[in-house]
């Protein structure tokens, strides 16, 4: 069916809201990557069996004729970004939250909740001795503002009748019957929404550069290729809410006058992949994507490209050159995207989270955007939270927030006896902020001021246990394995920086590593081709700069004082505790231990690969890290 | 009245004159910027970054890919930007052989030139690049990874100046290599064996392959009979020897040259050049008079047949059956130079690194020998006359030997873009005067255009005519031809500017490659015979060999 006017939308909205209000009783699954890979499709499979089985009336999908009184819906819904209490199944009407469900726990869902209408304490959220049983009462969802995220783990990711049901596309018909191109692009400016990215960049000037750039055909590209490790934002938003993304990259088209749009996703993202293919075929089928969409005269069409997984295809030339089918290498700017993109004609590029922030934008209107965040940056910001944090997941706060409400009330604060010691924000571009930095509002501008930058939006959470070196080595590690080869102080010299890292972890640190690596830092940021290789060194420098006596003690002492880096761990026995018993001894993998029985045991430490199983062979606690 | 736009180049106000980018701009001023991946006929790459300047503002900028811009005011010479050179050249030292003292192209590295003007006294760096590999699967070219800085200009140039394709990067960050497809050898790429990548190539990671210890071991074997022929182009491209001017042309001292070196019999390709354009001739006005088989494209050039063989195979049936000028020559000397008790080793002094592959094809062999046994290119030949230590500039010119010592100077701008062509219509034409001849080299055959195209004729028959030279040309036109567009004759010659700028020839900038034309011209200019059937010494070798034997001994079908 084909909705050809603005009229038809409007009025199948009306039913499908009718059905969905309908649908009170319901059963919501987390269908994100984190969940599923917890089981949580058995999970929905043994309810629908179950719940089947016991006769009763369930529906996995909306339909405009409603199945009867009794009807209970049960449905996939996209990430709910509580990840590590997953996997979550939400119940409504009531609002309650069931975490690290199990498969055997769906007979008790069954029959306690499905058909008794009662909690079940167990398989609640309760922290330090309180239960929530709603989950917008849970500390880490209470003290959110999700906006971007608002329908992931809401409704069914995979029902377009849903997220038209609850308002989708109405946005669209603004933009498409009640505004011109100009209109929504100066509506776009005022919200002052900036690029969700990393870069910060107006989304309205890029649009309006765009729209004025010569060229018969224009494009809209929109970057799924989310690879910073441990950020997951966009995943989530494609695999939850992918209607509010195609939305917002449909609006972007209308404004600038482009009649192609391309998703590049990772393909290590199937589940994203899947619902946006399913996403893009459910809305041609209503028309909403096609030509003369809701017989506007508009046409639209989006293709998805599956990346092969190259961190630098997230950087903008290199990913149109993808998209072409070229290596992924970046090119020298100018001439800039907006007007030499995708095929050499003026493209909008924005990543996942900023078109779904656009189709609300045009909803609710600008100055409702406004009124969330801070002046400079409005709106709000998807985090991923990970590291060694109580509560990691995916979580959503009005740019302004602070470190500490993030970390220590979110985020449930550190995880074992550790105390905080850093976040890396931004990933391997990004930088490190430290206990100084908890009570800065994070922004685009006050984080560029210290060095640092939201990136994609990952925040890492080390403790005391944390080396920073080793942070640092990893980083550059993953950035040097990631460098694309093209520009020499990248290629090179990332290569060079890892190889001082290592050799500063596993204790053969020379002195003037941290000046040859502040030099080298110094050139790469300087002088690399592209962002990435302009932000590579940040870890490293960032690090120096607030932990350089931790760099003084490994290369000088030889020690982590961070106890981490395996290589720098000294072993030894403690003669007044060893017995002789030769244990340690024999279960040593090199031979690195020896003595004589009944006397104290001695290890050679020229030997020893500090793998510690001697520390754990050893029943009277002899053996002893240093 | 337009005002004139400036920039400020380290204080100094430089009108911008259509300049591209600030790298010409700031080349304008006298200041030689180092650069790696910069090349005025390649693509704008921007990834050696020593092209790198400063604003006053403290911004940087890469001159190649920056636009010029006006009141701008940047400085091209900062500590900031040396300590940046320095690093970047250091980086690239460090993963880099070092063996320069006994690299080929010691003294011709860029790298090694830009090392000593930055003063690298010292890497800090382990070398650590991945395991060296040294490709020799092609007849033509060598690859060495241990000398490769990865500045992309092979890989460009193979795709954008030739349209081969035969190279790409392969793997990325510091594990980043040229390869072939799949990593397969070059024998077995779409490489034509132009050379071209080793001209473009800053280092002595591609280089041709060298035959010259097969020429001294032939020269030195008493009981070898040596016998040389020199392509036209070698004699305008000694420039880079001691007290020869770029494009000068000094086939007489290269005479007198080869036989100091030892060669038992000197000869000049130009005398095959015009048994060339005398059968090139007789099968175009068949063909013409036949309608068959038109256009007739030109086989002079092993690139190109390679190239037509490889990617148009539909239109080897357009490609002249004449051998090559060096082929038709090597028939010549196997079939009347040989001597009793003595080896006849044939060698020919080329422009070219295809030639090298064109020798070992089997259609050029007697009893599966080689017509040619070893093609040294113009390059190696003064690698060979400084360890011989002969001072080229010293020597008086000789003349080549008999019979085959005359020439016309048809034969000789074979070596030049359009140079064949020119040649054959001079043949062709009935009026053979003087002016006549002048007259012809006007109507579009001389210039430097990648791409040149005319009609000749009288009101009863024109001929539609295209000469081409680089690849990527030829490909343009080749495509209008498939999609029937009418042309009669079609020169190609693989290297852009034809054999002048071919791939063993001494690598030099464009403007000094026209020069190299000018000098063949010139020789043109002052030879009496202007015409090769007028070559007295092409018609005794007709009378003596090679009439009814024609098929046999000067034409081969691929």
């Amino acid at each position: 069916m084909i909705f050809n006017s603005r009229e038809a939308l409007v009025e199948a909205r009306a039913r499908f809201k009718n059905a969905y209000d309908h649908q009170t009783r319901k059963i919501i699954v987390c269908g994100g990557t984190g969940c599923v890979a917890g089981g949580s499709l058995e999970i929905y499979e043994t309810l629908k069996s179950l719940m089947e089985k016991k006769g009763i009336n369930v529906s996995v999908t909306l339909e405009e004729e409603p199945h009867g009184e009794d009807e209970v819906g049960l449905k996939k819904s996209g990430c709910h970004g509580f990840c590590e209490m997953g996997p979550l199944v939400r119940i409504e009407p009531q609002g309650w939250l069931y975490t690290k469900v199990k498969v055997e726990d769906c007979r008790e869902i069954l029959h306690t909740t499905v058909i008794d209408g009662e909690y079940i304490d167990r398989l609640g959220y309760s922290s330090q001795g309180t239960l929530y049983k709603k989950q917008e009462e849970i500390p880490f969802y209470r003290q959110q503002n999700r906006v971007v995220l608002e329908h992931c783990g809401r409704i069914d990711a995979d029902s377009i009748e849903e997220y038209i049901a609850i308002g989708g596309y109405a946005s669209l018909e603004k933009a498409l019957f009640e505004m011109s191109g100009d209109q929504i692009i100066e509506e776009v400016k005022k919200s002052i929404l900036r690029g969700r990215g990393g870069g910060g960049f107006p989304t309205g000037k890029k649009w309006e550069q765009v729209k004025r750039a010569k060229g018969d055909q224009k494009y809209v590209v929109c970057n799924g290729d989310e690879g910073d490790p441990g950020a997951f934002m966009d995943r989530s938003i494609m695999e939850g809410d992918p209607h509010r993304m195609l939305e917002g990259m449909i609006i972007a088209g209308v404004a600038v006058g482009a009649t192609e749009g391309y998703i590049y996703v990772r393909a290590e993202y199937p589940l994203a992949v899947k619902r946006l293919q399913r996403a893009i075929e459910e809305a041609e089928r209503y028309g909403i994507l096609g030509d003369d969409i809701l017989g506007s005269g508009k046409s639209f069409r989006i293709h998805i490209a599956k990346g092969a997984g190259a961190f630098v295809c997230g950087e903008g030339s290199a990913l149109t050159a993808s998209i072409e089918g070229k290596r992924g290498f970046p090119r020298v700017k100018p001439p800039r995207t907006t007007e030499h993109g995708l095929f050499d004609s003026p493209t909008v590029l924005n990543n996942v989270e900023t078109f779904a922030t656009v189709s609300q934008i045009i909803g609710k209107g600008a100055d409702w955007y406004l009124s969330i965040g801070t002046a400079g940056s409005p709106g709000t910001k998807a985090f991923a939270l990970t590291g060694n944090i109580t509560n990691t997941g995916l979580i959503e706060v009005p740019m302004g927030t602070t470190l500490r409400k993030i970390i220590f009330d979110i985020g449930g604060g550190m995880r074992g006896d550790g105390e905080f010691k850093a976040v890396q924000i931004g990933g391997p571009s990004g930088a490190c902020l430290t206990k100084e930095h908890l009570d800065l509002p994070l922004d685009f501008d006050n984080l560029k001021k210290i060095g640092a930058m939201i990136g994609s939006g990952g925040l890492v959470v080390m403790d005391s246990h944390t080396c920073m070196v080793e942070v640092a080595r990893f980083f550059m590690h993953f950035t040097q394995n990631e460098s694309c080869g093209k520009c020499v102080p990248c290629r090179e010299g990332t290569k060079r920086m890892l190889e001082i890292l290592e050799r500063i972890v596993s204790g053969n640190g020379v002195e003037g590593d941290i000046e040859l690596l502040e030099e080298l830092s110094d050139t790469i940021s300087n002088t690399a081709l592209c962002g990435l290789g302009k932000s590579a060194p940040n870890p490293v420098v960032s690090t120096i700069k607030y932990f350089r006596d931790e760099y003084v003690a490994h290369i000088r002492e030889r020690r982590c004082p961070a106890g981490q880096c395996q290589k720098l761990k000294r072993l030894y026995i403690d003669p007044l505790l060893c017995k002789g018993c030769s244990a340690c001894s024999r279960k040593c993998p090199v031979n690195a231990i020896s003595g004589k029985i009944k006397e104290p045991f001695h290890i050679d430490l020229e030997k020893c690969i500090r793998c510690g199983s001697c520390i754990s062979t050893c029943k009277f606690g002899a053996v002893k890290e240093a | 009245m337009i005002k004139a736009e400036f920039m400020y180049v380290d204080g100094i106000p430089v009108v911008i004159n259509g300049e591209k980018n600030m790298l010409q701009l700031i080349r304008k001023t006298g200041v030689k910027l180092p650069t790696f991946c910069y090349h005025t006929d390649l693509s704008i790459y921007g990834a050696c970054r020593m092209c790198m300047v400063e604003d006053e503002k403290g911004n940087l900028y890469t001159a190649c890919s920056t636009p010029p811009k006006n009141g701008m005011s940047i400085k091209t010479n900062t500590a900031r930007l040396r300590k940046y050179r320095k690093n970047i050249l250091e980086l690239l030292l460090a993963n880099h052989c070092r063996d320069c003292t006994t690299c080929v192209n010691n003294k011709a590295c860029k790298l090694q030139d830009l090392a000593v003007r930055f003063n690298i006294d010292g890497v800090r760096f382990p070398n650590s690049s991945e395991e060296r590999r040294v490709t020799n699967s092609n007849s033509c070219i060598t690859f060495d990874s241990g000398k490769c800085i990865l500045c992309g200009d092979c890989v460009r140039t193979c795709s954008e100046v030739q349209n081969v394709g035969a190279i790409d990067f392969a793997y990325r960050g510091s594990k980043m290599v040229i390869s072939t497809a799949f990593g397969k050898p070059l024998s077995e790429s779409p490489c034509v064996g132009c050379g071209q990548c080793a001209v473009a190539c800053p280092t002595g990671a591609i280089m041709p392959r060298s035959d010259i210890k097969r020429v001294w071991d032939a020269i030195a074997d008493e009981k070898v009979k040596t016998v040389v022929q020199v392509a036209p182009a070698v004699r305008v491209a000694m420039g880079n020897m001691e007290g020869v001017k770029e494009g000068a042309n000094v086939d007489g001292k290269i005479f007198a040259a080869l036989r100091k070196m030892g060669f038992d019999e000197v000869y000049d390709t130009s005398f095959s050049a015009d048994i060339t354009v005398i059968e090139e001739s007789k099968e175009f006005l068949e063909r013409l008079k036949e309608g068959k088989n038109l256009p007739i494209i030109t086989s002079c050039c092993p690139g190109w047949v390679q190239y037509c063989e490889k990617k148009h195979p539909g239109l080897l049936k357009n490609v002249s059956t004449c051998r090559s000028p060096m082929q038709m020559f090597a028939s010549v000397i196997k079939e009347e130079r040989e001597e009793k008790g003595k080896k006849l080793f044939h060698v020919a002094i080329m422009p070219c690194t295809a030639k090298k592959f064109e020798a070992e094809r089997k259609e050029f062999m007697k009893n599966g020998i080689p017509n040619v046994d070893a093609v040294i290119t113009s390059e190696e030949f003064t690698h060979m006359l400084r360890e011989a230590g002969i001072m080229l500039s010293d020597l008086d010119p000789e003349p080549v030997d008999a019979p085959y010592d005359r020439k016309s100077g048809a034969g000789v701008i074979f070596g030049v873009t359009g140079g064949v062509t020119e040649a054959v219509l001079r043949n062709v034409v009935e009026e053979k005067s003087r002016s006549a001849v002048t007259k012809i080299s006007q109507i579009g055959v001389r210039g430097n255009e990648g791409i040149k195209e005319f009609e000749v004729g009288n009101d009863e028959s024109v001929v539609k005519v295209a000469v081409v030279s680089g690849l990527m040309n030829a490909e343009k036109v080749l495509r209008r031809v498939e999609n029937g567009e009418k042309f009669d004759i079609i020169e190609v010659m693989a290297c852009p500017g034809g054999c002048v700028s071919g791939g063993g020839q001494p690598f030099v900038h464009a403007e000094v490659r026209q020069k190299r034309g000018g000098g063949l011209y010139e020789a043109d200019r002052l030879l009496s015979i202007r015409h090769s059937e007028e070559n007295p010494a092409v018609k005794a070798c007709y009378d003596r060999l090679l009439r009814g034997r024609e098929h046999q001994l000067l034409h081969v079908e691929y």
